[in-house]
């Protein structure tokens, strides 16, 4: 892949600095789940945390300075968050509204949806809008909730039985 | 289980199964692959490297498997699937080939189909498995897809596109080197192997993942597009940057080394090498390089022919008064030059003759002695304690086996004077100023149990520190079942060393471990063996420096940069009227103090025999041709002799002298006596280690190393502390009498000492390691 050229400045980075408290606390619950020596097993959980914590979207210096908490070398954090779908490894809007596309919401409509938000917000799929308020992620594999097509998940809630007014109304809520 | 095995000659802890027809045996847990491989035959393979673990995600080994008499329902990886007693294997069965050909047809699919303008082509296990599994016609009518490269330093090429995501390399810096510096970044069809941030490889074993990749994605970035495999000449040859002397292959064409690649030896290298060894050939072709024999008259240097420079040298020895030469031969040279070397100035009535250049206290009389505990069984040992050592700069490989050691459950400390990048946890650590770092060793000795004899070394034993740190190790030496000290550069340079050395000895007897000394040259060992050392008083390297000569003899000596004191080297050189130097290079220091300089071959270039850290003696034949009219040291010295009319110089071929070499029993370490201490209350302590690609003349010759980040010019590193105490921030700079030095703070460093990596021109005339130096802001 393209390196992102960030390695000069991640060198010496404090991960006491950059995880705030919250952060922290949500890692060390995670880190106590596991044994000792299996911190790895808590990756994904801390970076979620650093996700959240950074509005919705990992940087390269939060990706090492989780990698710097947990005491792992900073290649597995990369691997990780470049793997899973979940994180965003460049800036986005704050709010992660992901339409389902699967089968089974495609069939009950969901690319209308997919238009319908696109007009609405002025934005293309997998951008965010211009004042950093939603980014509609570019394109979500199944959620498993088939039973409630159309559906789609927004800041990790998920929303079914979507129709245009209802979506509306989710995202107006959005700040 | 209570299976009666369906083999009754069955050896415990093996299973009988049945590849292709043959009846074997192996081991329970082990796989497939590994027992074909022990018989032979061939399994097509790309993740799968027997020294890596196993990832099994190329799929290419696919084979057909039946037990009890059942087929499994899919095939199955070769080399992740355990062997079972009573299995049935079939590697060339038709559901096997057609597995295997599926496949490579996945595998082609994406990678680039020309192979004629890729580095690997000839001798790339794609292209081989390709010509046996693949279709001559590809189907795929798609879009292929390209990764960008990047860029991993100096040593690594990269061509990402080509990479079929095997991970070997992966697995190599993460299990072989420690670093972890390679990763599979995102997934699925868009899955690539890269650093994410771009960086160099950082690590010191970086080469290996060029070996290991079966594709031309990681080629040898000094060695690109240079030749074709099937130009090549494989030579044997021998590494002779570090004391382990790793098996290599030269690779030259038309006599000369275009690269250099491992030659596996178990109990040495296994089948890795380290940057150092594989890059250094670049060196060789300097553009220093001594071609003809060259003598300095009235000022100037002129280039003569054999016989003058031979006369010119003879007569330039023969002024020099019986006694009064000093004879200096570098740790690597073969043992035949150094014992010639030994012949011939003691045919002229001299005595001081020393290899220990590196050294600064050599009051013991300790010369290189073979490990106790041999290099391969460091890996299996409990307890490992390394005092002065970071395996990591001195000797590459041992890092290797240390890794190998903790994975096993091995506990290793470290006593040194730097901390180090340590790629394995460390059991404890101690990291102490060079002034105190015979104290911290005697604290070790003491907890470890009393002296057996008296004198100096007993009182100062008994009178050292007793602390908590120091029994633990020592109570945890004691209890291994096999356990180890290794004394390691910074602890044998340093100015104490004699001290530090009865020390660690001390603790490794009391505990009943072995006690390794890393040898600070490739033939260190072989050159103690063959008596290249002063036979009276007053002959060693410190003295010959500090009494300067009436003559040097420098033999392979790339002066001052291979001297552990730069300065007084560089001045006993220059006050000397006549110095005559055996040299591959004719630098411009060297050109400065020499009067005759004789051009003579390096390693690769001749016949010669190294003797490694472990006593084993290497036999080393030419695999390139020499520059110019240069020969091989053991003739130079042969036509010398002769030319001085002295005995023994009688013979023609090499096998006459090397005959005549004996060994020499190694003379009892004398007790050290009288301690003199650092004074380190105006200033810092220098603390000096070779950096890593300066070790020697070839080395710091060797453009791919220059370049790389490991080679990081001559810095000085503080402790914080002592940086706030001096006014220094990071990445200020501070001034050594005329010198001045970017400054780096860093925990590395303990307080009260000063970190000036040695090897460098800008540090060669610093005081030496263990002197305390006036730093001021600048």
């Amino acid at each position: 892949m393209k390196p992102t050229g960030t390695w000069n400045e991640i060198r010496d980075i404090d991960p006491m600095a950059l995880l705030s408290e919250h952060t922290r606390e949500h890692i060390e619950h995670w880190i106590a789940k596991f044994p000792p020596d299996r911190k790895r097993s808590a990756l994904i959980q801390s970076l979620f945390a650093a996700q959240e914590q950074n509005n919705g979207f990992l940087t390269d210096e939060l990706i090492v300075a989780v990698a710097k908490y947990l005491d792992l070398p900073q290649v597995w954090a990369f691997e990780v968050a470049s793997f899973y779908s979940m994180f965003e490894t460049k800036p986005v809007g704050r709010n992660n509204v992901a339409i389902c596309t699967n089968i089974s919401c495609w069939l009950n409509g969901a690319e209308d949806l997919v238009r319908h938000c696109e007009k609405k917000l002025g934005t293309k799929l997998g951008e965010s809008t211009a004042d950093g308020r939603i980014y509609l992620k570019r394109e979500e594999e199944c959620l498993a909730a088939c039973c409630g097509a159309p559906m789609m998940v927004v800041n990790g809630h998920y929303h079914e039985n979507l129709d245009t007014a209802k979506v509306d109304e989710i995202l107006e809520k959005l700040k | 289980m209570s299976a009666q095995p369906a083999n009754p000659n069955t050896p415990p802890d093996h299973v009988a199964i049945e590849i292709n027809g043959r009846e074997t045996f192996a081991p329970k847990g082990s796989m497939i692959i590994q027992a074909a491989d022990k018989l032979g035959i061939s399994i097509p393979r790309f993740c799968y490297h027997e020294k890596l673990p196993i990832a099994a995600n190329c799929r290419m080994c696919m084979v057909e498997v039946e037990m009890g008499g059942r087929p499994m329902p899919k095939p199955q990886p070769a080399c992740a699937t355990p062997v079972a007693d009573g299995m049935k294997i079939f590697t060339q069965s038709q559901r096997a080939l057609s597995a295997q050909r599926n496949v490579m047809e996945f595998l082609l699919i994406n990678h680039p189909l020309d192979c004629p303008i890729c580095d690997q082509g000839g001798e790339c296990e794609l292209q081989d498995l390709s010509m046996g599994y693949g279709r001559s016609v590809s189907r795929f009518v798609e879009r292929k897809r390209t990764i960008p490269d990047e860029d991993l330093g100096p040593l690594v090429e990269t061509e990402m596109t080509r990479c079929i995501q095997c991970t070997r390399c992966v697995r190599v810096m993460a299990e072989v080197a420690g670093t972890y510096e390679l990763g599979g970044m995102e997934r699925g069809e868009r899955l690539q192997i890269g650093t994410y941030v771009g960086k160099p490889l950082m690590s010191e074993l970086s080469g290996n993942v060029i070996d290991v990749c079966p594709v031309g994605a990681l080629t040898n970035k000094a060695f690109r597009f240079k030749a074709r495999a099937w130009e090549l000449l494989a030579r044997e040859s021998i590494g002779y940057h570090d004391a382990l002397g790793s098996n290599l292959w030269l690779h030259t064409r038309r006599g000369e080394v275009l690269r250099t690649v491992p030659r596996d030896n178990e109990a040495i290298n296994e089948c890795w090498l380290s940057d150092r060894d594989r890059y250094s050939h670049e060196g060789v072709y300097a553009a220093d390089r001594a071609k003809r024999p060259l003598v300095k008259r009235d000022g100037t240097w002129h280039e003569v022919d054999w016989d003058e420079g031979l006369r010119a040298a003879s007569e330039a020895l023969r002024r020099v008064p019986r006694g009064a030469l000093g004879t200096l031969v570098h740790g690597a040279t073969s043992t035949e030059e150094g014992t010639l070397v030994a012949q011939l100035v003691r045919a002229l009535g001299h005595d001081a003759i020393d290899h220990r250049l590196r050294q600064l206290d050599v009051s013991d009389g300790a010369a290189a002695t073979a490990f106790e505990m041999p290099f391969a069984e460091i890996e299996k040992a409990d307890v490992v304690v390394l005092v002065g050592c970071q395996p990591r700069r001195e000797l590459p490989l041992l890092n290797v086996r240390l890794r190998k050691a903790v994975k096993r459950g091995a506990k290793v400390y470290t006593v040194n004077v730097l901390d180090g990048d340590a790629t394995f946890p460390l059991a404890g650590k101690r990291i102490v100023a060079p002034q105190a770092f015979v104290d911290a060793l005697l604290s070790l000795g003491r907890a470890a149990g009393a002296a057996t004899t008296g004198g100096a070394f007993a009182d100062a034993l008994a009178q050292a520190g007793d602390d908590e740190a120091s029994k633990t190790i020592a109570a945890a030496l004691a209890g291994a079942g096999s356990s180890v000290v290794i004394l390691g550069e910074a602890a044998t340079t340093h100015p104490q060393a004699a001290w530090l050395r009865a020390a660690a000895r001390h603790l490794a007897t009391a505990t009943n471990s072995a006690f390794d000394e890393i040898p600070l040259a490739a033939n260190a060992v072989g050159l103690a063996r063959a008596g290249v050392l002063p036979r009276g008083e007053g002959g060693d390297v410190r003295a010959q420096l500090c009494a300067p000569r009436d003559g040097y003899l420098l033999y392979n000596v790339d002066a001052p940069a291979d001297f552990a004191d730069g300065a007084q080297a560089w001045s006993a050189l220059a006050a000397a009227p006549t110095v005559v130097a055996f040299s591959a290079y004719a630098g411009s220091a060297l050109r400065e103090v020499a009067d005759v300089i004789l051009p003579i071959g390096l390693l690769p270039e001749i016949d010669a025999t190294l003797t490694n850290l472990d006593g084993i003696t290497q036999l080393v034949r030419p695999g390139t041709k020499l520059p110019g009219d240069a020969r091989p040291g053991w003739r130079v010295l042969r036509a010398l002799g002769a030319a001085l009319a002295l005995d023994g110089f009688d013979f023609v071929e090499i096998a006459e002298a090397r005959a005549r070499i004996t060994d020499v029993a190694a003379a009892p370490l004398r007790a050290p006596v009288a301690r003199a201490t650092i004074d380190a209350a105006d200033g810092l302590v220098r603390i000096a280690t070779v950096a890593i690609y300066r070790t020697d003349a070839v080395l710091r010759r060797s453009p791919a190393l220059a370049a790389h980040p490991l080679n990081r010019g001559a810095r000085l590193v503080l402790h914080p502390q002592d940086g706030l105490a001096l006014g220094i921030g990071q990445g200020g700079s501070a001034r050594i009498g005329e010198a001045a030095f970017a400054v780096e703070l860093s925990t590395e460093v303990p307080a009260g000492a000063a970190w000036l990596e040695a090897g460098y021109d800008d540090t060669a005339l610093l005081p030496p390691y263990g002197a305390t130096l006036t730093i001021a802001r600048s």
